[in-house]
Formats: C-alpha cells, sequence, structure tokens
C-alpha cells in the first residue's frame, strides 16, 4: 500500500520519544532556569508567554493544517477575563488564570464550531473575521476598558503562599505552565487522536473514507489550541499587570503566525525559537518603532520564499534529526 | 410625509443612497479581490495597501507633475497595477504549486512592507487631497444634499463593476481566462499564454484596487493605513458573496452598503460588526456563500 | 546587541563608573527617556517632534553650567498600552532612567503613571487627554502638561455658547475618551444656558461620515461638535466639507485638533473649523523662535502644543533637579516641582498645582481661509482667550487623593 507524501519533519517512526527530542528539551530546560540571571526576567516571561502561544497555534497549522488567522481573539479575551477577574472579582492568581483559559475555551468552541465549516483560505477568512468583530466587541464593551485596557491587575499571590509579585517567583511560575503546555501539545501530538489529525492534514477525503469523523477531530483541535492560547493570555495579564486591545487586535494574530513561520511549521520546538527571536528583534528595535512593521514584513516574504523550514526546520533538516 | 420606524422617510431614503454610495467603493474593492480569487486562487492580502498605493499616487501625481483627478483615474490603476506585474512575477509565480497559505502569507508580508514604508515616508497623519473642481457642490434632492462628487462615485462603480464582469462571464477573452482556471494544462496545449494571463489578471486586480483608491482620495483621508481595516471587511463580503464569484462580490458589496446605512441609523455603534455578524449568519445557512460554487 | 549583551556592557560601564567616581562626583547624571508613538496614529502630534523638543530644551538649559550632565534615550510604544508600559518598566529597572516624558496615548500614560508610581520615577505627560490623570488616578510622581479633556471641552463649549454657538449636535467615537469629551462638553454647554439636540455615536476608525454628516444636518444645530480624535476627525472634517456643512450654516467645533491635522486636510477643508489649543507657534517671538530652531530638523512640519509641552517640561524638570543640588527620588523631585513656579519662551510665567496640573491659558482658535492664510503655517486665527485660573478643572472636582488633605 503506498502512502502520499508524509513529511518526515513532523511524522516520528517509533512510539518512544527521539534523542534528538530529549536533548533539545533538556537544553532548552538548562537554558532557561539560567537566563533571568542574566537577562531581564520580564523580558523572558513576555516571550514564554508568546512561546506557548505560538506552540498553540502550530498545533492548528503545523499538525491539523488549519491556518487560523484570528488566533488574537482567544489570546485577547482570555488575558481580558484573567485581568478582569484578578483585579474586580479578586480572585487568586491561579482561579484567574482558570478563567481566562475556560473563556477562551468557549470561545474555541463557538468560532471553531462556524469556521470548521470551510477549508482552507475559507476558513482562514472567516477566523480572521470573527476576531475583527470580538475586536470591537473589545473596542466598546465597557469591561475591558476600552483604549485604556485593564490596567493595574494584581499577581496576587499563588495558592496563597507564593507572592507573584516578586520576579523571580513569577518567573518560575510561568517557566513551569509554559513548560506544561508545551509537553501537553507535544503528548496530544503524539498520540492515536493526535495521528489521525496528521492524517486529516494530509488527505482529508482519505480520512474520511476510513469511517473518522474528521469534523469533530478538526473542532477538538481547534478548541485545544485556543484553550492554550488562553493560557497564553491569562498568564501574559499578569505578567504585565494590564489587558489591552493590542492583544485582540488582528496585528497579533499576524504576529504569531510570524513566531511559528520564523521558528518553523510544524516542528516541535520552532514556535519557541520563532517566539523568542521575534520578541527579542522587538525590543532590540524599540528605539526605531517605525522599522518594526517592514522588518516584520521583510521577515515574512523572505520566510515564505526561501526559508519555509524555519530556524528550527533547517537545524532539524541539517542534522537530520526530528525536532 | 410618513415615518418609519420612528424616522421620518425622508431621512431613511437618505440615508439608504448613503448606504449604496459606499456600497458601490467595497464593490469596487471586492472586485479586484474576487477577480484575483476567482481566476487565480490567490488571496491578495496587499489588496488594502494597493488601494492606499492607489490613493497616494493620485496625491503624488498633484502634487509634484500637477496631474489632477480625471488623469490619476487613469494613470494611478495602471502605475499600481504595474508594480502588481511586478510582484506577481517576483514572487507569487514561485508559489503557485504549493498550498494558497502561503500566498496568503506573502501577500501579508507585502503588505506590512508598504504600508510600513509609506508610513515612515510620509507619516500617519494623511496628505490633502480635495474633490475636483467639476464636481464640487452638490445638489439638494428635497431629503437630503447629495454631493455630486458621491453621485459620481455610484454611477463610476457600477460601470466599472459591470464592465468587469461582463468581460470576465461574457467575452471570449473572459472564457479563456476561467478555462485557464480550470485547467490550464490544457488551456496551455491550445497554445494560449496561460502564465501571461495570470500575470495580466493579478495585475488588473490590484489596478482595480488602486482605482478604487484614487475614487477614495478626495473624501477619505489619504493616509498610509488607509487599507489596512478595510481590507478585512471586504474579505467579509467576498467571503459571503462566494469566493469564485464575480458577481457575488459585487451584489454583496452593495447590499452590505445598504445594510450599513441602515445600521447607522438604528443602531449606528454596531455599524462595525453588523458584516460580521451577517458573515457568520450567512456561512451557518449557506457555507459556500450567497452565489458560490460548493467548494 | 542582544539583550544579554546589553546588560552585561551596562554593568561593565557600571564597575568602570563606580571605579571613578570619586572623581566624577561633582557631575550628576540625568535620564530623560521621550516615549512616543513614533510610526503610528500619533506620531505627528507628538512622535519624533517630541524627541527633538526635548532636545532643544536641554540645549537651552545647558547642563554643563549647573554640573549635570544629561542624556535623552527615546522609544516608539507604537501606541500599544502594553509595549509601552514594558520599555517604561525596563527603562526604570534596568536602564537607570529618571524621567519619562512625553506619552502621546491616554492609555500609555495611565500605565506608565502606575509604574512610575511603583518604582518613584517621575513621569511629565504631555501628550494624553485624560483628564484622570490629575483626577482620580492622580499620582504624587505625575505631572500632566499641554492639555486635558476638561480643558478642550470647557474651552470650546463655553466660548462657542456664549459667542451665539448654543445648539449642539455631537458626532463621538464610541469609546470612553470621545465619551468623556461629549460628557464634559454637554455639561459645559447646559451649564451656560445652551442645548444638545442631539448626538450620534460612531465606531471608532469609521471611514465615512456621511451618513453622521446627514443626521447632524437634519438636526439644524448652530455648531456640529466632533467629539473624536486622529483619523476620524480628519475624515468627519474633510466630509463635512464636502457636504457642505458650513454653506449650510452650521460651524465645526473640533473637540481635539492639533495643527498636524490642519496641515494633513489643507486650509480648503479645515477652514472656519473651531478648536481649542494651550499653545500656537505663530503667537509670540519666543514661540516662533522655539518653532524656526524646531522645523531645521522637521521639515514641513510646525510644532504642536505637545511639542511645546515638551520642551517645558523638561526645562523645568531640569531647573528642579539642578535647584536639589543631590539625586532624589521621584517624588521629592515632582514636590519641588509643584513649589518652584515654572517660567520658559513658550508658555512664560505659570506653576503646577498640587494634583500635577500644570496651569496655563488655554485659547480658542478658528482655522483661517485659504485667502487669509498668508504664509506656510499660517492657519489659525485668535479668538477668545480663556485665562488659566478657569481654564483647567477646579482642583476640588478632580476627586484627587492628594489634594484632600
Amino acid at each position: 500500500m503506498t502512502e502520499g507524501t508524509l513529511d518526515t519533519a513532523a511524522m516520528p517512526q517509533r512510539r518512544e520519544t527521539p534523542r534528538s527530542l530529549s536533548v533539545a528539551f533538556a537544553v532548552t530546560v538548562v537554558l532557561l532556569v539560567a537566563a533571568p540571571f542574566v537577562v531581564y526576567p520580564v523580558f523572558l516571561m513576555k516571550a514564554l508567554c508568546f512561546a506557548l502561544f505560538a506552540c498553540a497555534f502550530n498545533l492548528l497549522i503545523g499538525y491539523v493544517g488549519l491556518v487560523s488567522f484570528g488566533h488574537a481573539l482567544y489570546f485577547g479575551w482570555a488575558s481580558y477575563l484573567a485581568a478582569h477577574a484578578a483585579k474586580v472579582w479578586a480572585l487568586p492568581p491561579e482561579l484567574a488564570i482558570i478563567v481566562g483559559t475556560a473563556t477562551a475555551a468557549v470561545l474555541g468552541f463557538v468560532a471553531g464550531g462556524l469556521a470548521i465549516r470551510r477549508q482552507g483560505i475559507y476558513f482562514a477568512m472567516i477566523t480572521l473575521a470573527l476576531a475583527q468583530m470580538m475586536y470591537f466587541f473589545a473596542l466598546q464593551a465597557k469591561f475591558t476598558g476600552g483604549e485604556d485596557g485593564i490596567q493595574g491587575v494584581p499577581r496576587g499571590w499563588l495558592f496563597g503562599v507564593f507572592d507573584l509579585s516578586q520576579e523571580m517567583t513569577m518567573y518560575l511560575f510561568v517557566l513551569i505552565v509554559t513548560l506544561a503546555g508545551f509537553l501537553f501539545i507535544y503528548r496530544i501530538i503524539n498520540s492515536p487522536f493526535g495521528e489521525v489529525l496528521k492524517a486529516i492534514r494530509e488527505n482529508e477525503h482519505r480520512v474520511i473514507s476510513l469511517g473518522y469523523k474528521t469534523e469533530r477531530y478538526k473542532l477538538v483541535a481547534f478548541v485545544l489550541s485556543a484553550t492554550l492560547a488562553g493560557l497564553a493570555g491569562s498568564m501574559k495579564a499578569l505578567v504585565f499587570q494590564l489587558a489591552s486591545l493590542t492583544d485582540v487586535h488582528w496585528s497579533m494574530s499576524g504576529e504569531v503566525v510570524l513566531m511559528t513561520l520564523v521558528g518553523g511549521l510544524g516542528t516541535i520546538f520552532g514556535p519557541l525559537v520563532g517566539a523568542f527571536a521575534i520578541v527579542a528583534m522587538e525590543n532590540y528595535l524599540a528605539p526605531f518603532g517605525q522599522w518594526v512593521l517592514v522588518i516584520q514584513g521583510v521577515i515574512f516574504v523572505i520566510c515564505v520564499l526561501v526559508f519555509r523550514r524555519g530556524i528550527v526546520g533547517e537545524i532539524a533538516n541539517m542534522l537530520r534529526v526530528q525536532l | 410625509m410618513f415615518e418609519i420606524f420612528g424616522l421620518p422617510s425622508q431621512a431613511l431614503f437618505g440615508q439608504l443612497l448613503l448606504g449604496l454610495i459606499n456600497g458601490s467603493f467595497y464593490a469596487l474593492l471586492s472586485l479586484g479581490l474576487a477577480v484575483i480569487f476567482g481566476m487565480l486562487n490567490i488571496i491578495n492580502f496587499s489588496h488594502g495597501a494597493q488601494y492606499m498605493m492607489g490613493a497616494f499616487t493620485a496625491y503624488l501625481l498633484l502634487q509634484y507633475a500637477g496631474i489632477g483627478y480625471w488623469e490619476s483615474l487613469v494613470i494611478a490603476p495602471i502605475v499600481v497595477g504595474a508594480t502588481g506585474i511586478l510582484i506577481e512575477r517576483l514572487f507569487l509565480q514561485h508559489l503557485r504549486q504549493l498550498d494558497p497559505l502561503y500566498g496568503l502569507l506573502l501577500t501579508f508580508g507585502l503588505a506590512l512592507i508598504i504600508e510600513g514604508l509609506f508610513r515612515n515616508t510620509y507619516g500617519s497623519s494623511g496628505q490633502p487631497y480635495q474633490v475636483p473642481a467639476t464636481l464640487q457642490g452638490g445638489r439638494n434632492l428635497g431629503f437630503m444634499f447629495l454631493p455630486n462628487y458621491r453621485a459620481w462615485v455610484i454611477v463610476f462603480s457600477l460601470t466599472v463593476c459591470l464592465a468587469t464582469w461582463f468581460a470576465i462571464e461574457r467575452t471570449r477573452l473572459g472564457s479563456y481566462l476561467r478555462a485557464a482556471t480550470e485547467n490550464p494544462v490544457l488551456v496551455r496545449a491550445f497554445g494560449i499564454n496561460v502564465p501571461r494571463m495570470v500575470t495580466l489578471t493579478y495585475g488588473f486586480g490590484v489596478g482595480l484596487a488602486a482605482l478604487a483608491g484614487v475614487m477614495a482620495a478626495p473624501i477619505y483621508n489619504v493616509s498610509p493605513q488607509m487599507g489596512s481595516d478595510l481590507i478585512i471587511v471586504v474579505f467579509a463580503v467576498v467571503v459571503i458573496g462566494g469566493m469564485g464569484s464575480i458577481m457575488g462580490a459585487i451584489v454583496t458589496g452593495f447590499a452590505l452598503g445598504l445594510v450599513e446605512g441602515l445600521t447607522k441609523v438604528f443602531f449606528p455603534e454596531a455599524s462595525n460588526t453588523v458584516i460580521f455578524v451577517i458573515m457568520a449568519i450567512v456561512l451557518l445557512i449557506r457555507p459556500a456563500g450567497l452565489f458560490g460554487r460548493a467548494a | 546587541m542582544t539583550i544579554a549583551g546589553r546588560v552585561a556592557f551596562l554593568a561593565a560601564v557600571a564597575l568602570v563608573c563606580a571605579g571613578t567616581a570619586t572623581a566624577r562626583a561633582q557631575e550628576r547624571t540625568v535620564k530623560i527617556g521621550v516615549l512616543s508613538d513614533m510610526s503610528s496614529l500619533f506620531s505627528e502630534n507628538s512622535g519624533p517632534g517630541s524627541l527633538v523638543a526635548a532636545r532643544l530644551a536641554v540645549e537651552d538649559f545647558n547642563p554643563a553650567a549647573h554640573g549635570l550632565k544629561v542624556e535623552i534615550v527615546s522609544a516608539d510604544h507604537q501606541n500599544k498600552a502594553d509595549i509601552g508600559a514594558n520599555i517604561a518598566r525596563q527603562w526604570f529597572d534596568v536602564d537607570h532612567v529618571d524621567a519619562i516624558v512625553d506619552m502621546a496615548t491616554s492609555s500609555v500614560a495611565l500605565a506608565v503613571s502606575e509604574l512610575a508610581r511603583e518604582k518613584n520615577k517621575v513621569l511629565l505627560v504631555s501628550a494624553a487627554a485624560t483628564s484622570d490623570l490629575t483626577g482620580q488616578k492622580c499620582s504624587p510622581n505625575t505631572i500632566h502638561w499641554s492639555y486635558d479633556t476638561w480643558m478642550l471641552a470647557h474651552s470650546t463649549g463655553k466660548a462657542m455658547v456664549t459667542t451665539g454657538g448654543d445648539t449642539w449636535f455631537f458626532i463621538t467615537a464610541d469609546y470612553a475618551f470621545g465619551q468623556a469629551l461629549e460628557r464634559d462638553t454637554t455639561a459645559v454647554i447646559l451649564a451656560n444656558g445652551g442645548k444638545v439636540l442631539g448626538s450620534v455615536r460612531h465606531p471608532i476608525n469609521v471611514n465615512d461620515f456621511s451618513s453622521f454628516l446627514l443626521q447632524a444636518q437634519a438636526s439644524k444645530a448652530k455648531v456640529v461638535g466632533l467629539a473624536n480624535a486622529g483619523g476620524d476627525t480628519v475624515n468627519a472634517i474633510k466630509q463635512s466639507a464636502e457636504f457642505g456643512l458650513s454653506k449650510g450654516g452650521q460651524q465645526l467645533a473640533g473637540l481635539l485638533v492639533f495643527i498636524a491635522d490642519v496641515n494633513a486636510l489643507g486650509l480648503e477643508a479645515a477652514q472656519g473649523l473651531v478648536l481649542t489649543a494651550s499653545w500656537y507657534w505663530d503667537m509670540t517671538e519666543g514661540n516662533r523662535a522655539f518653532t524656526k530652531r524646531w522645523r531645521a530638523e522637521r521639515p514641513g512640519r510646525f510644532p504642536t502644543m505637545v511639542h511645546a509641552g515638551v520642551y517645558a517640561s523638561v526645562i523645568h524638570y531640569l531647573k528642579t533637579v539642578a535647584a536639589l543640588k543631590s539625586d532624589a527620588d521621584g517624588r521629592t523631585v515632582i514636590a519641588k516641582m509643584k513649589e518652584m513656579p515654572t517660567e520658559d519662551p513658550l508658555f512664560g510665567k505659570g506653576f503646577i498645582r498640587a494634583d500635577g496640573r500644570k496651569i496655563h491659558d488655554a485659547y480658542l482658535f478658528e482655522v483661517k481661509r485659504p485667502d487669509e492664510s498668508r504664509y506656510p503655517g499660517d492657519y489659525y486665527k485668535l479668538r477668545a482667550i480663556v485665562p488659566a485660573a478657569e481654564a483647567f478643572r477646579p482642583l476640588k472636582d478632580g476627586g484627587c487623593p492628594l489634594v484632600t488633605n
């Protein structure tokens, strides 16, 4: 029985974790634990939140083949709800994050239900339009604070024990959650469920003919992706103690696409690397903010034309390992 | 006169007419997008930026060459269309075999570059551009004051839309184009230069965007970000109309203008979001769009 | 340079500085950060022009004569509150910035005001409309220069009503800023015997105002008030010229309009527009001199009241730091700034109130017709002066916690 062309970078041949991945993971953890002692921790936390966001996005685009151009919807609205929960309802941080994440899950379910009806580019357009609609809603709704956003969000005490206003404590918390999300995504991809998703990306009709209800699988993947994006957004609200319109704007959706593209679509570590790269670039360019837009555009063009595998994809290809 | 929903009928007719005029803008913009997607299967995310380039070209022509509105209506689409052809030759043709996603991402990146460069050069505030002398002023229609320029907009847009639809659906050249989309190999075998047709079609779609830009310059603020929020509305229009359908885009464009006009009267805060709500409803009932062919 | 590289570099510099500390003890370093919208919607009102204004202020102050060394850094927050807060946080934590100026947007100003309070540094806001900065959200680390919504509403509203424009129709941007502007102006109109005949709320960033202008025309109000900003205002004004609003006898009042917007519109479209500003480049010799130097670096443009505010706030800040003679924290500096009266070539003599509000005159301008303008930039004619004592919200009405002792 001949199979269609499969992208070997994304499909492991064995059940057990390849050595390359374990090594890469170990290196990543060591680097991230040591980093806050040399690098400004707030910058690192920002990168970590975006890394989780990008990983969640990558789940959809890299493994299911669905391009969502409106992922800011889940990221931003989770951010708003988490901020509101922490500030107005005075919930402790772990509950505030759960509120935010749950919001994203619900929104993902509704939006996904609408968008899944179409494929490919149509799907992308629908996600974009829905996100834009919710952006306008966020602009006008009272509780989001409109242009000002929700400011002065308290970080609180995690489980009543850990004071999150201490930068290092907060950093450790963000790191643990991000790594947990990352591992969770890895687990999803390498499970029977994940195999079906990858098969859907390769050839949906064949999967349908095998008797699977692909719509359901796609919807579940969509909701998972939205939920994890929401987790990232909720954490971000606590890190910066601010939830604003930027998080729901379509340019945020574009940024996460950029991060994933630069890092490497369909690779495990790609989104992580891509997020750090883009956040670092923007930080470095802060004095020259007017060039950020142009440079992002140039990176998009270059990646699409000649650098489709992304940073991690190219490294994996050179070393002939899976990353 | 009689009242409809608490609004005097005069006011309502005035708003409906304005809505129709706005609709003609949407129709003109979505026309270019529908042509490019329908014929070439490319999502042109830089459509908004090219619309902006059309408006800026008109401004620059006036500023540095003293060339007025009427000539700009012809020159700007050609100039911007030429850049479109360049984009197709340099970038898009390499992506033809790949997933359409990459075309989307590329044009998205180009849109960022174009908007960023214009913003760095000209700032964000906007450039002055006036209504051409021959079209200034207006007439009192009884139920409202209609500026002459707006009347011109609706007449011209309608003409361009119908002419384009006719060219694509009813002429021989149009039929070659439609055939080339369905089966390029076979059409090529007939001796028709398919790649050149593709390039010219993209250029034409971009030229339509630029034409809309020139039309917009006298009444909307000519600034680098003028296209970026508009583009998403236009995408929604094309999705509702059915993404392969030219007539669908035109009809939906006008219809949206009307619906938005009504919303501005009865529920103005929602006039931004009504299009997306309609899109969601249409997708639930008819996933292929109103005029679309089922994918 | 990477962040790690930058931090390492700073650490090295710090070591060197510590080593030569005794030799350098006489000269103090002050670091000022210009945080503005350098590329997006408000880049013309604030933006790079504010950086130029800050540099001119430092030049004019002549730090060497006071035994000070002044460094200026700048960054672009792209009109996004979280980027702005991020940059400010990093500046305060890592880069030893003492004072941040400009701001460009209310949302960033509010966020950074909180940060300045937390880190006990100085924030001098020249470009944010929200009057909350000296009201409920006032802070002992923040001073608000140039303008705020109360001043704009009160000035334009009162001046128009008392000169015959007593019936109003509002076209309001449907978000907090627009609503606040409409609310404040309505209060002034009613208090002065005028009437508001109606209003319409529009979503932000809408291109086409024809429908709303039609409603404004139908209302037959004498004044159509635009409670919006930026591109919305420009579009509304451009299209009201198209629809012949002024020919129909209605006057247009822009509640937040900068000279940069008038520049973008051209006098043809903007003529007859009424607006309030606290500074105009062509009003005094001092203003003109400053404008000449400013325009050398920003050709084709004219400085706004924001740029003037940055200049004035930096000069007053430096004077205060020099007077304090030793390194002081944010609260001490701000308290001293409120204690010392202000004086500079742009705003003349003035003072800062307990709630952080800088007090100066406000002016009602009308945009000239094209035939009335004799040279580039000759855009405004003065219609009325609102004296400083009346131009800003009374101290007791703000609800500022700093005031109630």
